[in-house]
Formats: C-alpha cells, sequence, structure tokens
C-alpha cells in the first residue's frame, strides 16, 4: 500500500507555534471550562458564555487559521487541532467549530470584497456565523444535499431543509450550501433573513447547539452568492476540516472521560479496597488509555497532512474521525458503568462526557461512514 | 552516551542507498528449510548456524551496534543510521539478529551498569554473535511473580555457587552465557531483598539444558538445571543483593521502554499488507477473499491499528506530543504489538476457510501452515517477557495511578 510507505516517510512533524497556542488554550479552559461552568452555561438558550468568548477572541485564537490580512494569525487549520482538543477534555461549549467552518468556507470560496467584508468580523468575535451542510435525511455524503437554489432575475429562491447547522441559531449569518443545477452553490444569508425559518434542534449533547433551517421560498439576493471560488472544493475543504475538528475534540474528550473515572477508581473502596484495583476496571482503563495514545497519533498524522492534497490526507483524516469517536464515546461508556449507581444520575459529571461523545460520534460522518470509504480507498473495490 | 552529530536528510538518504544496495548483494539465500519468526523458535542446529552466520557479516559490515561505543567493538554514530538500517532489513524481509538477547537487553544493560572489565569481554562478542546470550528469570514456580526467584546463588571465596533451575530459556541450547537472577540472601525484610544479578556462564560443569517441546510441536527453548555449578564472583552485575534494581532495567531494555539497543530486526515483522495478500490470494465460496465486504472491514481495522501503533513509535520522539504521560507509548508498545501480531495471524487462519485446519507438513496447507505456526508461536510474545494481563497490571499502577490489586 502506498499510502502506508507515506507514513512511514514523514510520519508526524510538529511546529512550536502550534504547540504553545494548544497550551495556552489548555490552561485557559483548565481556568475556565470547570464542570460547573459547564453546567451553567449549557443550561443557557445560547450555550456558551458570551463574555468568556470575547476573551477568546482578544486572545486571536478565533482567527488563528485566517490569514493576517483579514486579522488572522495565518496558521494552517491543522494548528487548531490542540486547541479544539484542549476545549474537548473540558467539554467547552461554544460556536467556535461553526463559526471556523463557516470562515474556511468563506475564505475558500468568498470574493476579495466578501473575504474583507465578513472574515475580520468572526476572527474578532463581532459576529458569529454557522454553516449549512446537511439535511433532515441524515445523509453524510455531499452529493446527497437536494436543497435547491433556482435562479431568478433579482437573485435566488430557496427549497429544502437544512439541519445539524452547529450553532446556526445565534449566528449573524449562515452559509447554506445548495444545488443549481448540477453544481453547488454557496449562499450568504443574515439572520434577518432567516427570522422564522430557525427551530433549536433538542440534542443528546447538551453542551453543543444546533438547528434546522425551513429554506422553502427563501429569497436571497444575487450578491448573496460566494461568487470568488468552487463552491465544491470549499465544501471538500469544509468536511476535512470537521473531520479534523471533531477527531480533535473526541481526543480531548476521551482523556477527560477517563481522568473522570480513573479520580474515581483511585478514592471509591469497596471491599474494602479501591476499586481500581481490581483488574476487571483497571485492565479496561488500561485499554482505553491505549486506544486514546494510538487515536492521538492518527490525530497528529492527519494534521501533519492536511494541508497536502492527495489520497493520504483523505486517509489520514477519516481514521483519525473513526477511530477516536469511536474511542471517546467507548470512554464515556465505561466511564457510566465504572461510577456504579452515581454513573446513572444527571448530577454525575461522566454522563456530560458520554453525551457529547455522542455527538462525536455521529457529526461530520459516523464510523460505519468513513469505514465505508477508507474500504473502497485502500482496497479498491 | 552522548549522541554524535545528527546526520542530514542528505546524509540519511545517503547512507540508506548504501544499505540498500548491501542489502541487496548480501542478503543470505532462502533456505530450503523453515525459518523461525524469532529467536524464540530457532529449533535446529540448521537454523541457528545459519542466523549466527547472517549476525556476522551484519556486523562485518559496519550495521550492528552503530550506536555503541567504539572501544567495546560498537560504531559510536547516531542512533538515526541503525534506525535506517532496521528499517531497511525491515523492508527487505532479511532474516532477523539471533543474539537478540544480548544485542537489546543484556548488552544494554551491561553498558549501563557493568564495569569497564565487563563491558571489554562480553559486548564485542555480543555483537558478532560470538556468544550467545539467554536469559535465566522465571523458574517452574515463578513466572510473572519474578521477584519471588527462589535460585540461590552461595558465596565461597572468590566463587558464586548456584542451585536451582530456570525455564523458558531460549536460545539455551546455544547460548554460552545467561543473565541470570538468583538469591544471594534469604533474611531480606521482603522477596525484592537478597536477589543477585549474574552473568553467568552455561558452558561450565553441573549446568544442563533439557529442551521444552512448545505447543507448535517444535523445540524453541530449554529447562535449564544448576546442580552446584561455580562461577566467578567477577560474574555478579552490580552489586550482591541489588539484582532486582539490575532486573528492572532489563525490562526496560526489554519492552522497549527505554533505548539503547543495538539495533538490527528482532523478529520476522508481520505487515497487515501481508495479509491483505493472502486476503487477495485466497478464495473463499469461489470468490477472492478480499471480494467479502466484511473480510475488508477486518482487514481495514488491523490497518487503522497498524497505522496506530507504528505512528505512536514514532511520536515518542517529539517531546512535545508525549502529552501528560510520556512513558505510556513506551510502556505500552509490547503489549499492544504483541497482542495485534497475535490477533493478526489467527485472522490469517481464519481465512483460509476449510483448508485452515491443514498445518506445516500437509502437502496441501495453505503457505506451508505458516500463519498456523505463526498464530501459535505469537503466544511466546504475549506470554514471555511478562504476560499481557501483568503489562496491563503495570500500566495501570505507574501509569495511570491504580492501586495493586
Amino acid at each position: 500500500m502506498q499510502a502506508h510507505d507515506e507514513a512511514q516517510t514523514a510520519p508526524i512533524v510538529w511546529n512550536d507555534e502550534a504547540e504553545l497556542l494548544a497550551q495556552n488554550v489548555s490552561t485557559f479552559m483548565a481556568q475556565h471550562s470547570s464542570f460547573e461552568a459547564v453546567r451553567k452555561y449549557m443550561a443557557t438558550p445560547t450555550g456558551f458564555d458570551a463574555q468568556r468568548y470575547a476573551q477568546i477572541a482578544e486572545l486571536g485564537w478565533l482567527g488563528a487559521a485566517l490569514p493576517a490580512s483579514y486579522g488572522g494569525a495565518d496558521l494552517s487549520v491543522s494548528a487548531l487541532t490542540g486547541v479544539v482538543e484542549a476545549m474537548g477534555q473540558r467539554l467547552y461549549g461554544s460556536p467556535f467549530t461553526a463559526t471556523t467552518l463557516a470562515a474556511q468556507v468563506i475564505l475558500l470560496a468568498g470574493t476579495e470584497a466578501q473575504r474583507s467584508q465578513l472574515l475580520p468580523k468572526l476572527a474578532n468575535g463581532e459576529a458569529h456565523a454557522a454553516l449549512a451542510l446537511y439535511e433532515p435525511h441524515g445523509a453524510y455524503d455531499l452529493e446527497q444535499i437536494a436543497a435547491k437554489a433556482e435562479r431568478t432575475a433579482s437573485g435566488f429562491v430557496l427549497h429544502g431543509d437544512k439541519a445539524a447547522v452547529l450553532d446556526g441559531q445565534h449566528a449573524d449569518f449562515v452559509v447554506i450550501a445548495a444545488r443549481s443545477g448540477n453544481d453547488f452553490v454557496l449562499l450568504l444569508a443574515p439572520k434577518s433573513a432567516l427570522q422564522g425559518r430557525i427551530r433549536s434542534e433538542t440534542l443528546v449533547d447538551e453542551t453543543r447547539r444546533s438547528a434546522r433551517i425551513s429554506l422553502e421560498g427563501l429569497t436571497l439576493p444575487i450578491d448573496a452568492k460566494l461568487a470568488g471560488g468552487d463552491a465544491r472544493a470549499a465544501l471538500e475543504h469544509a468536511e476535512r476540516v470537521a473531520w479534523l475538528l471533531t477527531a480533535a475534540d473526541a481526543a480531548g474528550g476521551a482523556e477527560g472521560a477517563m481522568q473522570l473515572t480513573l479520580d474515581y477508581l483511585r478514592t471509591r473502596k469497596q471491599f474494602g479496597k479501591p476499586i481500581g484495583s481490581y483488574q476487571a476496571l483497571k485492565h479496561t482503563m488500561v485499554e482505553i488509555m491505549c486506544l486514546i495514545e494510538e487515536g492521538r497519533s492518527l490525530l497528529y498524522r492527519a494534521a501533519t497532512v492536511f494541508d497536502q492534497a492527495g489520497a493520504e490526507r483523505e486517509i489520514s483524516l477519516r481514521m483519525a474521525k473513526a477511530q477516536l469517536s469511536e474511542t471517546y464515546a467507548f470512554a464515556a461508556d465505561r466511564g457510566i458503568q465504572f461510577h456504579g449507581g452515581m454513573g446513572f444520575t444527571y448530577e454525575c459529571h461522566a454522563q456530560l462526557f458520554l453525551r457529547r461523545a455522542q455527538h462525536d460520534l455521529h457529526a461530520f460522518g459516523d464510523a460505519l461512514h468513513h469505514r465505508r470509504h477508507l474500504r473502497e480507498s485502500l482496497f479498491q473495490i | 552516551m552522548e549522541q554524535p552529530n545528527e546526520p542530514t536528510p542528505a546524509e540519511l538518504d545517503a547512507f540508506r542507498n548504501e544499505v540498500r544496495a548491501w542489502i541487496a548483494k548480501n542478503a543470505p539465500p532462502k533456505p530450503k528449510w523453515k525459518l523461525p519468526d524469532s529467536f524464540m523458535e530457532v529449533g535446529t542446529d540448521e537454523q541457528f548456524a545459519y542466523l549466527q552466520a547472517w549476525q556476522a557479516k551484519v556486523y562485518k559490515a559496519g550495521y550492528l551496534g552503530m550506536t555503541w561505543p567504539v572501544e567495546y567493538g560498537g560504531g559510536g554514530k547516531h542512533s538515526a543510521l541503525q534506525r535506517v538500517v532496521t528499517s531497511e532489513m525491515a523492508r527487505a524481509n532479511v532474516p532477523f539478529m539471533v543474539n537478540v538477547i544480548g544485542l537489546m537487553w543484556a548488552g544494554p544493560t551491561i553498558l549501563k551498569l557493568g564495569t569497564h572489565e565487563q563491558k571489554a569481554e562480553y559486548i564485542p562478542k555480543i555483537l558478532s554473535g560470538e556468544e550467545i546470550w539467554c536469559q535465566g528469570f522465571s523458574e517452574p514456580e515463578n513466572g510473572s511473580d519474578l521477584a519471588n526467584a527462589q535460585m540461590t546463588a552461595r558465596r565461597e571465596g572468590d566463587e558464586y555457587v548456584l542451585d536451582g533451575t530456570k525455564i523458558w530459556t531460549s536460545l539455551g541450547k546455544y547460548a554460552a552465557h545467561m543473565i541470570l537472577l538468583a538469591r544471594t540472601d534469604k533474611s531480606g525484610p521482603s522477596k525484592y531483598h537478597g536477589l543477585s544479578f549474574f552473568l553467568a556462564p552455561m558452558r561450565i560443569p553441573n549446568v544442563t539444558t533439557v529442551p521444552i517441546k512448545k505447543l507448535t510441536g517444535e523445540h524453541g527453548f530449554t529447562e535449564t538445571h544448576f546442580e552446584g555449578a561455580r562461577i566467578q564472583a567477577s560474574r555478579l552485575l552490580g552489586r550482591e543483593g541489588d539484582g532486582w534494581a539490575v532486573a528492572i532495567n532489563v525490562l526496560a531494555f526489554e519492552r522497549g521502554a527505554e533505548g539503547g539497543q543495538a539495533g538490527g530486526l528482532a523478529m520476522v515483522p508481520l505487515r497487515v499488507a501481508q495479509v491483505i495478500d493472502v486476503a487477495r490470494k485466497l478464495t473463499r465460496d469461489g470468490k477472492p477473499a478480499i471480494d467479502d465486504p466484511l473480510v475488508r472491514e477486518r482487514l481495514l481495522q488491523f490497518v487503522i491499528e497498524e497505522r496506530g501503533l507504528e505512528l505512536s513509535l514514532q511520536r515518542t520522539r517529539i517531546p512535545a506530543l508525549a502529552g501528560p504521560r510520556p512513558f505510556a507509548i513506551p510502556m505500552m508498545g509490547k503489549l499492544r504489538v504483541t497482542e495485534f501480531r497475535r490477533r493478526l495471524c489467527a485472522f490469517a487462519v481464519s481465512l483460509q476457510g476449510a483448508n485452515a485446519n491443514l498445518y506445516v507438513g500437509d502437502p496441501d496447507a495453505y503457505s506451508d501452515g505458516d500463519w498456523q505456526r505463526g498464530y501459535m508461536n505469537a503466544f511466546s510474545a504475549t506470554i514471555g517477557g511478562g504476560t499481557s494481563q501483568i503489562q496491563m497490571n503495570i500500566i495501570g499502577e505507574r501509569v495511570l495511578g491504580l492501586g495493586k490489586g
């Protein structure tokens, strides 16, 4: 297999800037995203702490992967790996991923005027944005996008529905992916145009927000179209960003779930001994740790090749997404079980990880989906 | 050890080409009989002689012990060069280095803890393969509970007198020396006290080896009996009574938790690509096995796991990426790699359908029963050197901070 040979020659590369950024975020999250804070903000309509989020914008993390000319730090998207891993470990809820996805699409497909008007506002936190990709039928493949944008004399009229739009309900504008003939088209819809069309989805994961958007009859002006680049290429890029960031969130979340469980296993005593001394529990925790370490290796590999076009990039990303989201789900699942009766309560923090793991598992392609694509690309059948 | 200057990428490339050319010219021809997959499976004299000659050739070419000190026969070079050699050997699928215990764990331990005289006496012949080493840790009554070793070493003047039995002695029949854990004092406060570590000669009076037949039906190791065998006191490594601390060092080298090994292949590498190849060649119900989507799914999972394992070993070289548990990856390597190999072999057997029941020696056995034999032999690594279950206890306790059972 050729992919494998590549993996042997340049497996994992890391840079100091990304490492420093990840460390800063990790420290910040440890301080500001305690379980108490997570529970406080997940009970609010928007699901996040606006003040803290403004601070994150000020620190420059929202624009980390945008060019300096739009107020960004000019890093690769891969530098967000450590950022989102640190956020995931602390169950941090915010429109960070949603805004990143929208910003990346605008960067690739927007005109210079659109980019210079919108991206600086996203980088400095003045505006939130979302990307409307998926639809109520639940398919992951871009080819299944059915929403239509019909060209009219004055602009576009839309048909269909969007679903699982991360942070769509509080976005200042939403980038809508639709079909126009055989091509994809990306349209910018401001909040005002979407009045009465947005329904908040009730999610298993209470730390996140997503929305359904009814597009039927929505009219948008001609300049709503992102007209500076190839829409399909931008959507494929957005998918890859989403795979990387979801895998990163899962890596962090699995670590968080494991640490919570380990704390309990070290202190909880039954039959006169800490329960972590029993091998049935100890060995499972070792299995989880090994899966996390191996998963993190897959994740950093995916980050390493993120900017290199080719089959190896897609393979690395899909493997990281599939493997880490399942590892997270397993770590969180055992976290509930090993907390015993307490694990079954809402009060126990283990549930926060279990619920968020479910989201990482099923958002942006579940493991079955990615494995199908991986089988196709590895075995050419 | 002070690392010499790191070679530039261009130097590494040039060196890689040199090694490739050397291997192409010097790799030994495949013998008519079956070669073992690891040093634990060397069962016949012709296998041993073939492998010993190959190691001598590699050492003479300067491709073994490249990082070890020049004064003891090493190359004094940067470890990146040895890694190139080892990976090229894996790539070319040449035989492994037979003196694995000497090269991978006895040698590094002697270099770390031995006297100048000990290093000068043993290290050069470890590298050349002239003197084979074996390990005397397990006893019939003490396997996983290594510190409970009961074999005794009694000091008499300038000598120690050895009494007891060691078991699972790989290469026991061919070894010149044994790294040996024996009890010099039984009055200590715990089993960890009173153990001493010896570099014991094997070819002396009152040492006998008895071959043990493995589940595969082949010979591979011996039971080694010491009945009043006398050795020089200078054979002690470290101080008398410090044997457990020395043994911990050996285990760290053996399990790959500490670096400094001589390099070279330690066993025939097994890659998922080989099993994918099997799945392409074999038919199931009239179609290539790989046409079955469930077969492909299982293969994919092995590919993902293999990548995870290999990338993890790579990641240990990037401290920033080691994360909150710098020792996790080195400590889990033995557990994960050996278990992976066992499962992969078992899967390759299962691909063969009804013919999976044919074993080595049957004229119709697929690949002469290699996978069947390989599956059974894979247990040597999931049990030897500390069972997988003991590895999980160690990782759970030392890395995750969970209490002892």
